[in-house]
């Protein structure tokens, strides 16, 4: 009854070569990046050092370290989730606790999709049109990171609507039976439940925030400073943005130097979202319902 | 009557109805319930807000110096001529679209397959690991990616083609495809993911193999997720700015082969904008092309919306 015909043998052996070739291309399609990885590592690893990291740049960005650059990026992030975080976290809270099934939430999710589809380069020139010019803050830190909050405000908005709607619908009725408001309901049942998730989605948006470039171009990252920031209406170097200055922009730079600066901008990212994953698949094993 | 409860009460049950319960709790449900919608609409704020703001910095060059059949229809992009500046952008559309046009061709078939593996071939821990890698894929910097074209990518096209120039639209393609691959492949894994298990089971039962089942079941109801995913992708390659400015050779061109250097209508914002005079017609010429692309990836998201919804109505 279960003779193998010839037509089985046939399709037997497609199904193997198409298996290899799907493999194949999910594999081409990973394999430059480790290539690309490996070589920065090769050629960025021999310039790290602690004093790399500890030096500002000197000699016109030829030499030293990258002290400011890196500080500027720590100032540029702090700023963007203070302000980006509790705004997300409310918008979330509205979309997945109290949103009815309307145009207005289509209209909602539309936005975030698009705001996160806005090319970087056009958020610049929303910030430098908005926080620079109209709210007059300037060339600055705090312009720079209100741009960037603004960019990456759906990162944290969809990973913790994800994360709240995980929470199983029965814990938010037990707790309303208990006469509990909606509101107390979220910030001590829901919010509790969920908090996990939405450190997920922060540690995520700190990596993205950390390596954009356009978006702080023309609202306060500069090209070379000699000191460190004061406060938020400085303007400040950036690693992102050092990365590009000394690739295209100075002349005579050591052709190790930007290997090692885009070697750390990389693990810094990378490091950031393998956290992000690492948390995410704890989470996961850990989960009791 | 207002009640601490929400949601579900038991309609008018009569008891206690002249017992005032607002108290500081109610009030404070009430104040946290318009504080979050006003952030819940944030975002539709946030893309108004910057439809408003380039545009109120653009206007004044739609107004005076613009001219449609010029901007559209001349290459001469010369906006700091000495005699006549002309602001013609079509040779900086026609640097977008190589760029974009080549990295599709490069990253779509590959997108694709990985997510066809990832979603229908691999199984357990390889494709969790698969899943990890293309996220971190997507996680590299674009102007991390954009050093690559510039170190490491150029040197290599000049060695391997003999040509002049390594950066051209053939480096900048490259790397756009891999920068657009990930959010491809993830979006077009979710597609394949939202076909019911029912619809494969009824299939296998049926003597198909994976394949049969991938090609002539799995493929045809994913369709329009599989559509919106190239078109994410073509948005997120449209609007690429750092790597497509240091990895394009910034040219202004017409491109008539794959190594010549073109420069992209978000470079030249990202190139210019620093050097311009705010309220010159150049500085408002640049706004202009932001008002360009804000339009064009506004459009490709919404017709990746409305072709996803396509198939949830069905």
């Amino acid at each position: 009854m279960f003779e193998t015909t010839a037509l089985n043998t046939r399709s037997r052996r497609i199904e193997g070569l198409v298996r290899i070739l799907f493999l194949m291309m999910a594999v081409m399609l990973i394999l430059p990046v480790l290539i690309i990885l490996g070589m920065l590592i090769a050629r960025g690893g021999p310039v790290l050092s602690w004093a790399f990291l500890t030096t500002p740049p000197t000699n016109g960005m030829t030499a030293g370290g990258i002290l400011f650059p890196l500080v500027g990026t720590v100032w540029l992030v702090t700023v963007a989730l203070i302000a980006s975080v509790p705004v997300g976290v409310a918008a979330a809270i509205y979309l997945s606790e109290y949103a009815p099934d309307n145009w207005l939430t289509r209209v909602i999710n539309l936005a975030i999709i698009n705001l996160a589809g806005v090319p970087s380069i056009v958020h610049a020139l929303f910030g430098v049109g908005a926080f620079v010019l109209f709210f007059r803050f300037g060339t600055s830190i705090l312009a720079a990171s209100l741009t960037l909050a603004v960019m990456t405000l759906p990162v944290v908005i969809v990973a913790t609507r994800e994360s709240l709607r995980s929470v199983p619908r029965a814990f938010r009725e037990a707790c309303w039976n208990m006469g509990a408001t909606r509101w107390q309901t979220i910030r001590k049942v829901v919010l509790p439940n969920a908090i996990s998730g939405i450190l997920t989605g922060v540690i995520l948006e700190v990596s993205r925030t950390a390596g954009e470039t356009a978006p702080i171009m023309f609202t306060g990252a500069a090209f070379f400073l000699p000191f460190l920031p004061q406060g938020v209406l400085d303007q400040t170097m950036a690693m992102s943005m050092h990365l590009f200055v000394i690739s295209t922009a100075v002349p005579g730079v050591p052709e190790e130097l930007p290997y090692g600066v885009a070697l750390v901008l990389i693990s810094m990212v990378l490091v950031m979202n393998a956290l992000s994953v690492g948390f995410r698949m704890y989470l996961r094993g850990k989960k009791k319902w | 009557m207002p009640t601490r409860t929400t949601g579900e009460t038991s309609g008018s049950s009569g008891v206690a109805l002249d017992i005032d319960r607002r108290d500081l709790a109610w009030y404070v449900d009430k104040a946290v319930a318009g504080l979050v919608f006003v952030a819940g609409i944030s975002a539709i704020i946030f893309i108004i807000g910057i439809f408003v703001f380039i545009t109120r910095e653009g206007i004044g060059f739609l107004t005076s110096a613009f001219d449609f059949k010029e901007f559209f229809g001349s290459p001469a992009w010369r906006p700091t001529s000495e005699r006549k500046a002309t602001y013609g952008a079509l040779a900086l559309i026609a640097g977008t679209a190589s760029v974009t046009g080549l990295a599709m061709i490069v990253s779509v078939p590959f997108s694709l397959g990985a997510a066809i593996f990832i979603g229908e071939f691999a199984t357990g821990k390889t494709r969790e690991a698969l899943k990890i890698l293309v996220e971190l894929l997507a996680a590299i910097p674009s102007v991390v990616w954009g050093f690559i074209g510039l170190s490491i990518m150029n040197p290599l096209i000049i060695e391997t083609f003999d040509v002049p120039i390594g950066l051209n639209i053939l480096n900048s393609g490259i790397i756009l495809g891999l920068m657009a691959a990930p959010i491809m492949t993830t979006i077009a894994e979710d597609a394949l993911k939202a076909v019911p298990d029912s619809y494969r089971e009824a299939a296998e039962a049926l003597g198909a193999t994976r394949w049969q089942v991938t090609r002539r079941v799995v493929i045809p109801a994913a369709k329009n997720g599989l559509v919106a995913a190239v078109l994410l992708g073509v948005g997120r390659g449209f609007g690429e700015t750092m790597a497509v400015l240091m990895a394009s050779g910034h040219s202004v061109n017409m491109p008539t082969s794959v190594f010549d250097s073109v420069r992209a209508l978000t470079a030249t914002i990202a190139a210019e904008l620093g050097e311009t005079a705010m309220g010159s017609d150049h500085y408002r010429a640049l706004f202009t092309l932001g008002i360009l692309l804000f339009v064009v990836t506004f459009v490709i998201n919404l017709t990746a919306d409305l072709v996803v919804r396509g198939i949830r109505k069905r």
